[in-house]
This record gives C-alpha cells, sequence and structure tokens, in this order.
C-alpha cells in the first residue's frame, strides 16, 4: 500500500507582489493606451486601420510577427512542456517553426505579397472563388473569437491562481484595454504593443534562466541535477535523456512524449509548423503589410532567427525547473499535470513551473516586470485575434457576401465597430469557459485541425495551376470532416470506458487524518470522515452486507472503502479528492488529492456511489484506436494528435489533387500573380548582398542544424 | 493620415524600458542601504540582479530613446527607417 506524501499546500497566491510590482503593471496600461490615443490620428482610411498603412518595415514586421505567436500561453505552456518532456519542448520552436517560416518568407511569400491581399481568405478568393474563401473566412472569424476569449480566460484564471486577483476584474480590465486600444489604432496598435510586448517578455523574463543556470552552477551543473531528479519526478521514464533533442526518439516508449521521429517530422515539422506558419492569418497578416516585398521576406527571416532564441526564455526554464525546484530537505518538488487528483490541492502543477521560478529569482520591481510580461502577452493575443477578426470578417464575410460596395469610410467603421464586439464576443467565450473550462483543450485541438487543411488548400493553389475551385472545397471541407472524425475516433470505446476509481469529499466534510512524519516528509496513512457527503466513482462499496458500486445512503454503521480497485485484471490506486474539507482535530480548513489512502467513513456520513461507463471520453485516448492513427498503441497524446495532422495534410492534398484532375481549372488568365510560372517577380531594385533575403534564410538554416548538431 | 511625423515605435520602448530601469534600479539601491531580512530575500539575493538589470535597462532604453527621438529630423528618420525599420509601421 503506497500514499503520496502530503506537502504543505498554502491557500495563500503563488507570488506575492508588492506596491512596486503594481506600480509597474499599472505604468505598462497607461502606456498601451496612450499609444491607441495617440495613434488614432494617423487612423483614417481602412488601409490604415487593417493593413497599418502597407508601411511597416522590416524589423517591425518581423517583431510583431513572432510577438504575435509569443503569448503568455506559449511561455506558461512551453514551460511546462519543457518541465514534462524536456528538451524535446524545443521541437516545437526548431522543428516545427524555423523551417516553415523560412518556407514562409522564400517560396509563399512572394504570391501573397504581390496580389495585394489583405488575408489568407482574401488569396483564396482570388485563387479559388467565394466558396472556399468564405468557407475559410467564416471558420476563421469564429476561431479567433474563441481563441482570444480562452486566452482572456486563461489570463484570469492564472493571475487569479498567481496573484489571487479576483477573474471578472482581470477579464473586463484587460478586455476593455484592449478594446479601446485595437478599435482606436487598428492593426498600427496592435502592432505597436506586440513589439512592445517582445521587448517587456525579454526583459521580463531573460533573468530567470541567468539566475537559474547561475544557481544550478551552469549547464552542466544543471544536466547533472536534472539526471539525479528525474527519477523522483517523472518514474514513468527515469531512463530518458531529458536534455537531447533526438536521441530518444527511436522509438515511442524510448521518450516522455510517446512519440518518434516519424511524427515529429511529418506531424510536427511538416503538417502542423507549415499549417500554422503559412497560412494561419495572424501571423501572416503581420508580413504582408511590410512596406514591400523584400521586407516582407526579411521581416520573416527576421522572425524566424527570433524564433529560434525563444527556446532560451522557455524551454530553458523547463529544465532547469527539473534541477532547481527543490524543497527545504533538498528533496526535489513534483509538479504534476492538470488531470492528477493532486493538482492544485497539494502540488503545484506543470504549468505552474515559470511563476515558481518567478517567484524564486525575482525581486520587487523585477518580479512586477515578470508578471507586466505575462499580462501583456496575453493582452497582445487577444489584440492580435481582435484585429484579425476585425479585418476577416468586414472584407472576407461583410463586404464579399453582405455589402460589397460601399465606401472605405463605411468599411473603416465597420472595422472599428468589429474590434469592439468582437471584444465582447470574446468576454463571453471567457464566461462560458468558466462552466466548461475544459473546452479549451478540445478547442486547441480543432484549431490544430482546421489550420492543417487550409495549408493544403493555399499551397497547392500556389504551387499546382491544375488546382481547380471544387478541388479545393471538396478537399478543405472533407479534411475538416476527417481531421474531426479522427478526434472522436481516438476518444470513443466501444466497449465502454471505466473513469479511474475515485472518492471525493464535498466542501465542509468534516475528516480526521492519520499521518506520519512532518513537513514534506509528512505522509497520510488513512482518513477519516467523520461527517458531510462522500461521493465514490467506480469504487465497490460493502454496505448491509451487499456489494455494490451505485446509490446513496446515509450510513448507520463505519465502513471502509478500499484504497485500491480490481479493474480489467490490473489494480489501480484509489483517487481521494478533498478541495475543501474541515479537520476534526483543529477545527481548521485544508485540502487534500492522495492516491491509494484508506478512507474510513463514520456512522451518518452520506455516501453517494455511482458506477460509470463512458462511450466518449475527450480526455482519454482508446490505446486500440489510436495505434491506427499513430502507428503504435504505446503512443502518447501528443503522438496522436500530431499523426492525426499528419493524416489529415495527407488526405487534404490526396482529395484536392483527384477531385482537380476531374474538374475544370480556372483559365491562365485568372491566374496571373497566383500561381507559381505565372507569378513574375517585380524587381525591387538594385540590394546589396547583405539585405539578399535568400542569403539570410541559408544562414538561419545553417544556424539551425548547428543547434540540432549541438543538442542532438 | 496627417502629414505631422509619426513617433517610431522604439522611443515609446526605449522610454518604459528606462522608466523600469530606474525604478528596479533604484529598489535595489534601496535594498542596498536597507536590506530586507533574510527570510524575506529571493535566492540568489546577494548577486543584486535587480541592481545591474535596473542599469542594463536604462543603458538599453536611454540608446533607444535618444537614437529615436521625436524631432530628430525627417531626413535622419528616412536613413534610420532604412537602416532599421524604426520610423513607423
Amino acid at each position: 500500500m503506497s500514499s503520496f506524501a502530503l506537502f504543505a499546500a498554502s491557500r495563500a497566491p503563488l507570488i506575492s507582489m508588492g506596491r512596486l510590482d503594481v506600480l509597474i503593471i499599472v505604468i505598462y496600461f497607461v502606456v498601451v493606451l496612450g499609444i491607441g490615443f495617440y495613434l488614432k490620428k494617423y487612423v483614417s482610411t481602412g488601409d490604415d486601420f487593417f493593413m497599418a498603412g502597407r508601411k511597416m518595415t522590416a524589423w517591425i514586421a518581423g517583431l510583431s510577427f513572432i510577438s504575435a505567436n509569443l503569448s503568455s500561453l506559449e511561455t506558461m505552456g512551453w514551460s511546462a512542456m519543457a518541465y514534462q518532456y524536456g528538451m524535446l519542448g524545443a521541437h516545437a520552436y526548431w522543428s516545427g517553426a524555423i523551417p516553415a517560416i523560412l518556407f514562409l518568407a522564400i517560396v509563399m511569400m512572394p504570391f501573397y505579397y504581390i496580389c495585394r491581399t489583405h488575408s489568407v481568405p482574401g488569396y483564396l478568393k482570388l485563387r479559388y472563388g467565394t466558396s472556399t474563401s468564405s468557407l475559410a473566412g467564416i471558420s476563421f472569424a469564429m476561431l479567433t473569437i474563441l481563441v482570444s476569449g480562452a486566452s482572456m480566460f486563461a489570463m484570469a484564471k492564472i493571475l487569479h491562481l498567481l496573484l489571487g486577483w479576483n477573474m471578472n476584474v482581470s477579464i473586463w480590465v484587460a478586455s476593455l484595454t484592449v478594446a479601446l486600444y485595437v478599435s482606436l489604432g487598428g492593426l498600427v496598435s496592435a502592432v505597436f504593443n506586440e513589439v512592445l510586448q517582445y521587448f517587456l517578455i525579454w526583459f521580463g523574463s531573460l533573468l530567470i534562466p541567468i539566475l537559474g543556470l547561475i544557481d544550478a552552477g551552469g549547464w552542466s551543473g544543471m544536466v547533472e541535477k536534472i539526471q539525479r531528479n528525474v527519477p523522483v519526478i517523472h518514474p514513468t521514464v527515469a531512463a530518458a535523456n531529458f536534455t537531447s533533442l533526438w536521441r530518444n526518439l527511436g522509438s515511442f516508449e524510448a521518450n516522455p512524449m510517446g512519440i518518434d521521429w516519424f511524427g515529429i517530422i511529418f506531424g510536427l515539422g511538416l503538417a502542423v509548423g507549415f499549417g500554422y506558419w503559412c497560412t494561419d492569418f495572424l501571423q501572416v497578416q503581420r508580413v504582408i503589410v511590410a512596406k514591400d516585398l523584400r521586407s516582407a521576406q526579411n521581416g520573416t527571416i527576421i522572425g524566424a532567427v527570433l524564433k529560434m532564441l525563444v527556446p532560451i526564455i522557455v524551454t530553458l526554464p523547463g529544465l532547469l525547473g527539473l534541477a532547481v525546484l527543490v524543497h527545504s530537505d533538498g528533496s526535489p518538488m513534483v509538479l504534476v499535470s492538470e488531470a492528477d487528483p493532486r493538482a492544485n490541492i497539494t502540488h503545484h502543477t506543470y504549468n505552474d513551473v515559470l511563476p515558481l521560478l518567478m517567484g524564486k529569482y525575482l525581486g520587487p520591481g523585477l518580479l512586477g516586470l515578470g508578471v507586466t510580461a505575462m499580462i501583456a502577452g496575453f493582452m497582445s493575443g487577444m489584440a492580435g485575434n481582435a484585429s484579425a477578426f476585425a479585418t476577416v470578417w468586414t472584407y472576407d464575410v461583410y463586404r464579399t457576401l453582405i455589402r460589397r460596395n460601399a465606401s472605405d469610410e463605411h468599411y473603416l467603421w465597420m472595422g472599428r465597430w468589429c474590434s469592439l464586439v468582437g471584444i465582447l464576443m470574446s468576454v463571453g467565450t471567457a464566461y462560458a469557459l468558466f462552466y466548461f473550462s475544459n473546452i479549451l483543450e478540445f478547442l486547441l485541438v480543432l484549431i490544430f485541425f482546421f489550420i492543417v487543411p487550409l495549408f493544403g488548400v493555399v499551397i497547392l493553389g500556389m504551387l499546382w495551376k491544375r488546382a481547380t475551385p471544387t478541388g479545393a472545397f471538396v478537399g478543405f471541407l472533407t479534411a475538416i470532416i476527417v481531421s474531426m472524425s479522427m478526434w472522436f475516433f481516438v476518444h470513443t470505446f466501444p466497449e465502454g470506458h471505466r473513469p479511474h476509481p475515485s472518492v471525493s469529499l464535498d466542501s465542509g466534510a468534516v475528516a480526521r487524518v492519520e499521518k506520519t512524519g512532518e513537513g514534506d516528509a509528512e505522509v497520510i496513512q488513512r482518513l477519516i470522515v467523520e461527517s458531510g457527503t462522500v461521493r465514490t466513482v467506480n469504487v465497490p462499496v460493502e454496505a448491509g452486507g451487499v456489494s455494490r458500486t451505485s446509490g446513496e445512503t446515509t450510513l448507520a454503521e463505519t465502513l471502509a472503502l478500499p484504497s485500491s480497485v480490481i479493474e480489467n485484471g490490473r489494480s489501480a490506486e484509489v483517487r481521494l479528492l478533498a478541495p475543501d474539507v474541515v479537520l476534526a482535530d483543529t477545527n481548521q480548513p485544508d485540502k487534500f488529492g492522495l492516491e491509494g489512502v484508506p478512507v474510513t467513513l463514520a456512522p451518518g456520513v452520506r455516501l453517494v456511489a455511482s458506477d460509470v461507463v463512458q462511450k466518449f471520453n475527450p480526455a482519454e485516448f482508446n490505446t486500440a484506436h489510436t495505434k491506427y492513427i499513430a502507428r503504435s498503441e504505446k503512443a502518447k497524446p501528443v503522438a496522436v494528435n500530431l499523426y492525426s495532422a499528419a493524416w489529415t495534410l495527407l488526405i487534404c492534398v490526396t482529395v484536392i489533387v483527384g477531385v482537380s484532375l476531374f474538374t475544370e481549372p480556372k483559365p491562365e488568365s485568372e491566374l496571373h500573380n497566383l500561381v507559381i510560372g505565372l507569378t513574375p517577380i517585380p524587381d525591387a531594385g538594385p540590394c546589396p548582398w547583405y539585405k539578399d533575403p535568400r542569403l539570410w534564410a541559408t544562414l538561419v538554416l545553417i544556424a539551425l542544424v548547428a543547434l540540432n548538431w549541438i543538442f542532438w | 493620415m496627417p502629414d505631422e511625423e509619426q513617433i517610431p515605435i522604439w522611443f515609446f520602448i526605449g522610454g518604459i524600458l528606462v522608466v523600469y530601469g530606474v525604478l528596479i534600479l533604484g529598489w535595489g539601491i534601496y535594498e542596498l542601504i536597507s536590506p530586507p531580512p533574510p527570510e524575506a530575500r529571493v535566492a540568489l539575493y546577494e548577486l543584486r540582479a535587480d541592481i545591474w538589470w535596473g542599469a542594463v535597462m536604462i543603458a538599453f532604453g536611454s540608446f533607444y530613446c535618444l537614437r529615436f527621438r521625436p524631432g530628430r529630423g525627417s531626413a535622419a528618420s528616412a536613413s534610420s527607417s532604412e537602416s532599421t525599420g524604426a520610423a513607423q509601421p
């Protein structure tokens, strides 16, 4: 019988800030609002509002391009990934982004730029016609709202957990600020704040890896500490190398991500990477508004260099979390996933790794700067989505389908109101997530699968003049349906899925704890519930001489619940969740999240037992089905999603090619400036060698190969 | 758009970095004079990260403020725009 150590879990916020920190945050809000009001006078036409006047220079385009992606969900999320998966987390940057960004710069940018489109759906309209463009436009407009709302909800939740801030206040203050500055300054304002945010993120985050490496004794000291701590933190993959990029990718079971090299290269590198970086309009909008094609290409390449550096403030802190986050007795602090019963009760989660390091190393002022960077990241994510929504809705839905020939002033007015309405709809989404919080993860997966087919449609449109409007529409729709079908397939359980056996105590239950040890070494041996309501799921209960798993009763005599249950021939430890109980001995509130601890219920306790069998569970993967998608039963969720993306792209391209061969293509006269071979690249004038995009793209590629070699 | 020259974004960035740098450096110096109790100190407190990081921010921000200050002249601005993309988005 085993039980987890009960670590002291404070009810206080994770980070405590002083007046100086609050002042730094207030200054940030004043500055972004001031910039919004200042820029309003420079925005007088639709082109100014939606396309920043097409005057952005390479550096601003590149910074904005990367900044639009470098949100706080990204910095916190990928630090968490690095803590969970080690160096494999850096693949999101070095395999999943850089090759795709370089491809965008050199191959795709000329088409986007020369056709003078305002958006990716705008390109699709020119290349294929209204049907494909409208499908992309409407889907994209909806997704921007949902993503913006998700970002808002995540920000409010994180600020509440970290700082104890009221979630309603966080949502409304942030959203009203964003609504104001985006509706005033449009894309210019969003871009200004993205560039500002980029600097704040680096100045607010770079100290953590610097101080962390000093603390760990340099890189070699960190690696040594990781090797020592991993068997305690990640016992199921104790033998894995957490500091290498490729060495562990020979098989699914040899690495903590449960993936192989094929999934990384074709799923992450090709399908997801190229889909996201080459066709997600939020990203592409930032560089197609550059002042000329060379600036657009060089801006994109600058973005690639900046992206290549991001692991310093994202992956490295995650690795440092494995090395330097320790308890007072020197034992490693174990962070757990959000799905773990101990999460946010007795243990911090993977997502807390960056805030924990901030709290450890950053004093007054620096902490405020770090939190400001986090808030700026969230707000610029919202602003990016709001400005993209305004553009796509006004140009690709409203002007295409509702009102074709209105004046420029009318579209500018529509854009300003769309920004406000978009933010208000995002607030609605954020509040919906209060009640359906696990929608967030499914939403992200759906976006994932929407963007990948879009890449198939766009790339064939650019590279193959025979691709037809019918082929594109059928291929796009088929790929979206197939990707969603795959998602349903891997979460479906025809034989029935029984959730893990668990016991939970309702709020206000009174319990007594028998424990051994003190402080960090404290271990709960038994929990005795004296009063209140206890709910069990899939735990056999012996009451009144009868064994059953469901029913409701008030106990007349003492009842002992098992600490483990046999499920499908295997022993499963019962999870105990007590998020808000009162300790009988001290009359103080407390909370636990444990596994495998015997629980005794006293007479008078109300017992609600349930026996649950599910045919569909979006949080669980059916390994009998995942092996058909990801080639192995050992594949973990990340691998299944990446393999699904690769299949989606393959199906999309196959259907477009197949249907196009039997349908009528557009005449060549309508494809000028849209397809390779029919798009003359305009002469941008004499170009010194050091401004040639191909030279810089080659150098970045060489640096990328070197990084992969170094961290092989 | 009005003809009036738009203040470069780099000036705003420089400005906010200088303000933050001054606040962080100032607090670091205050703690040098009046150190907090040991239990209130962060890890590696003895490295005085706030002092040198605040100084780095001031130096970085000052460079941007001076280089891209408003009214530096349209010729200088145009030239900096060509070389660094600074004039306006």
